[in-house]
């Protein structure tokens, strides 16, 4: 048994942190996202040249077909630095989605293009009440001539400003289905919400008669439900892998900051108040990343208990990412609640990941019905 | 990653469900009329039965008595064990931490004179650390030992000391130079505790029982011989022993955790308020899944610290946040089951109407030992700053 990674995924992860740190420095990140577009269009294309946007797709596609312990590993380097813009819509959520609801066909015309970083994408599913329940959506498309017109709302759509085409959820003859949306497409509308979380974007997403070819439904039914369900397991795990990632990161950045702070005559790191905090911090970081790994294992390997394993994980990383940052702030003092101290970006950063991509109460709720309600 | 267990360790798994599902006693309920003596005296018969059919010491040496595999079927042990609902086995700190100490530090002879009769629970072991100066600040110790010839002469008074009443041998920690810096007089010695000069005393817990004893050494002589590893390097020893006892522990916890758990949703399930079960109240439910979430993250956290022991083959300083994980979960859950009980929650075993021959309410105030025994959550807390996160000493 070995619940390290294996030297392979250690050698990702050390390049990915490497890559990553030279490349999307804090001040870069910095200058996007107070920019209207966070999303850096040649960083993107380098990530593309490393193989990350093909990560977990088939080699036919253009993919690398690694596991998800692979994908956790990446995206926890992509949390330490708080990597802005459409990575995560474009390859977490639409990819994996497409990955699973796609036909060879649909797979060649959208998937290939975002294994080759020439596509950025996302997907738009919760409406108004922004519940995860799929029959609560109500967007609807409707057959019309040789394909579909789409109707409807969406919200908190991660990233839709600079997506080529949405992954949209809607309810087809009553039954759940999805369809891609090119952007330019007649009767689409993005607008944008403005969040506290300056590093990734939320719009609203109206559809108004738009027009799709047939070929552009993706799947319908129960396929479709299983195809959203292993997606967004997929998206869920690389959010917490990113999260375990800012963790460790706010942890690094608060103890550097503990022990070259002086008071008293002395740094601060000394004092057990301070070292306490810390401590926690550290507690809740390192559970998380267990977790996180763990639900990796568990997904890749499509264990039974893998949906539970992602709840768990979401759970548990959303109320430690929010403390991590609460605690980092607290240490660094006058500092940590200044505009120019990163923190706070780590902050912004984690409250949104613990309501994004179905809020706690939601994980808790699923994790009910799993060990309550079935046993 | 790869969390499967090997063949060898499947079938090792297998043997020892079968055998457990032949042999364990029938569990003697909370309630039951049964003095400590006549408990602990079930316990010993139990743990003598396992030794019998191999299954005591599994990842002690085989010339020791043990059985000579790893800490991996080690852990499959505890958690088969707890999983079984087996009764725990008598001579709880001499295999969890005496024993391992002894496998690290001892001489042949030593190893050859003590863990047989630790496996077989002909001999059973307390240990002498805290004292009433020295607590949470061990290092603190003001115990004497006096060398005497081929003997050190000790005087003690300890404290705290799970199964004191009942041992035949005590490790213990005391201070052998007086003139050396704190950490550096220290020596651990083992003490024969039908040596003339021993005196045990009981402490009641605020849980009602006696599980500890306060010790009081007279002039005790002890051989020389019986000091492990060098004397006055007993500090060294005693954290191998501190750092044993935080990295296995958690492993049996995990099941007997999860067994509470269930237990509480099946109260949930079959208790009707205004009208529909519990386990269908929104609140009732966030909670109940938030301490799932939270006892499983601690399984796999554990899990990854066994995976960690084993290939590196010593418990690292970062167990400290184990210990504080369990033990404030504990608390958590034992707060959460009061509060779902209400005021039945309340009831103490012999009281009509008491839950589960009143588990709740011992549960839940034996919990309140957790964040102090094994190291209090500050003392963890100091660890992760000092030896994890690299600040300076706090103290």
């Amino acid at each position: 048994m070995r619940f390290e990674l294996s030297e392979t995924q250690q050698l990702l992860q050390k390049t990915a942190r490497q890559f990553l740190t030279n490349e999307c420095p804090m001040a870069e990140v910095r200058k996007r996202m107070e920019t209207d577009n966070p999303h850096d269009a040649a960083l993107h294309k380098k990530m593309a040249e490393q193989g990350w946007t093909g990560m977990i797709f088939p080699e036919e596609y253009g993919g690398m077909a690694l596991g998800m312990v692979e994908l956790a590993a990446t995206f926890e380097q992509m949390g330490r630095v708080l990597l802005p813009g459409a990575f995560f819509s474009t390859v977490a959520l639409a990819g994996s989605i497409l990955d699973a609801a796609g036909n060879p066909e649909q797979k060649a015309k959208w998937l290939t293009p975002i294994c080759e970083g020439t596509a950025l994408a996302t997907a738009a599913l919760i409406e108004e009440s922004p519940e995860w329940e799929t029959a609560t959506w109500s967007a609807t498309a409707k057959a019309s001539g040789s394909g579909y017109v789409l109707d409807g709302k969406k919200m908190f759509v991660t990233d839709a400003a600079t997506a080529d085409f949405i992954v949209a959820a809607v309810k087809l003859s009553g039954e759940l289905a999805l369809v891609v949306v090119p952007a330019n497409a007649p009767g689409l509308s993005v607008r944008a919400l403005r969040s506290y979380d300056l590093t990734r974007r939320v719009s609203e997403v109206s559809f108004q008669g738009v027009n799709v070819g047939a070929d552009h439904l993706l799947a319908k039914g129960a396929a479709a439900e299983a195809a959203l369900h292993h997606g967004l397991n997929v998206a869920v795990l690389a959010l917490t892998a990113e999260m375990a990632g800012g963790m460790a990161r706010a942890l690094e950045i608060t103890t550097e900051y503990a022990k070259t702070r002086k008071q008293f005559d002395t740094v601060i790191g000394k004092f057990q108040a301070v070292q306490h905090l810390c401590a926690d911090m550290y507690l809740w970081t390192e559970s998380s990343r267990a977790a996180v790994y763990y639900a990796a294992y568990a997904l890749d390997k499509r264990l039974p208990e893998a949906d539970a394993a992602i709840s768990v994980a979401k759970v548990y990383a959303g109320d430690s990412y929010r403390e991590v940052g609460n605690r980092g702030i607290q240490v660094h003092g006058g500092m940590g609640f200044t505009w120019e101290n990163d923190m706070h970006l780590f902050y912004r950063r984690a409250k949104a990941s613990e309501s994004a991509l179905g809020e706690t109460a939601y994980h808790r709720e699923r994790l009910a019905r799993l060990v309550i309600d079935a046993v | 990653m790869d969390l499967t267990l090997t063949p060898e360790q499947i079938q090792f798994r297998d043997e020892l469900r079968a055998w457990l599902k032949a042999n364990v006693p029938a569990p003697v309920p909370r309630g039951t009329e049964e003095s400590m003596e006549q408990r602990f005296a079930r316990l010993r018969v139990w743990q003598r039965q396992l030794f019998d059919a191999g299954w005591a010491g599994v990842s002690w040496p085989k010339d020791c008595g043990g059985r000579g595999a790893s800490l991996l079927e080690q852990v499959i042990f505890l958690e088969e064990m707890a999983r079984a609902q087996a009764p725990q086995m008598a001579n709880t700190l001499g295999l969890g931490l005496i024993g391992p100490t002894i496998i690290h530090y001892g001489t042949q002879e030593q190893k050859m004179r003590y863990l047989p009769k630790i496996l077989s629970a002909e001999e059973i072991w307390c240990q002498g650390f805290s004292e009433p100066n020295a607590g949470s600040d061990v290092a603190g110790i003001r115990s004497d030992g006096r060398l005497d010839g081929d003997h050190f002469v000790i005087n003690a008074h300890k404290v705290w000391n799970s199964y004191g009443w009942v041992a035949d041998w005590c490790a213990l920690v005391v201070r052998t130079d007086p003139t050396a810096a704190k950490h550096k007089g220290l020596t651990y010695i083992l003490v024969d505790m039908k040596s003339p000069g021993v005196e045990v005393r009981p402490i009641r817990q605020m849980s009602g029982e006696s599980e500890f004893a306060e010790l009081y050494f007279r002039d005790v002589r002890v051989p020389v011989a019986n000091v492990l590893g060098k004397v006055n390097s007993g500090w060294e020893v005693a954290l191998g022993t501190l750092m044993h006892e935080r990295a296995t522990l958690g492993s049996s916890i995990t099941i007997v955790y999860r067994r509470m758990f269930d237990k509480l949703v099946a109260y949930t399930k079959n208790t009707i308020r205004s009208g529909r079960p519990l386990s269908e109240d929104k609140g009732i439910r966030q909670k109940l899944a938030q301490a799932y979430a939270e006892l499983e993250v601690f399984r796999v956290a554990q899990l990854r610290s066994v995976a960690r022991v084993s290939s590196t083959g010593v418990p690292g300083p970062e167990g400290s946040f184990l210990k504080i994980f369990w033990s404030e979960y504990n608390q958590r859950f034992q707060q959460l089951a009061q509060e779902i009980m209400g005021p039945y929650g309340t009831l103490e075993e012999g009281s009509p109407y008491a839950i589960d021959g009143g588990e709740w309410a011992y549960g839940f105030l034996r919990t309140r030992g957790n964040t102090i025994e094994a190291g209090t959550s500050e003392i963890q807390r100091n660890i992760i700053g000092h030896f994890v996160l690299g600040f300076p000493k706090s103290y």
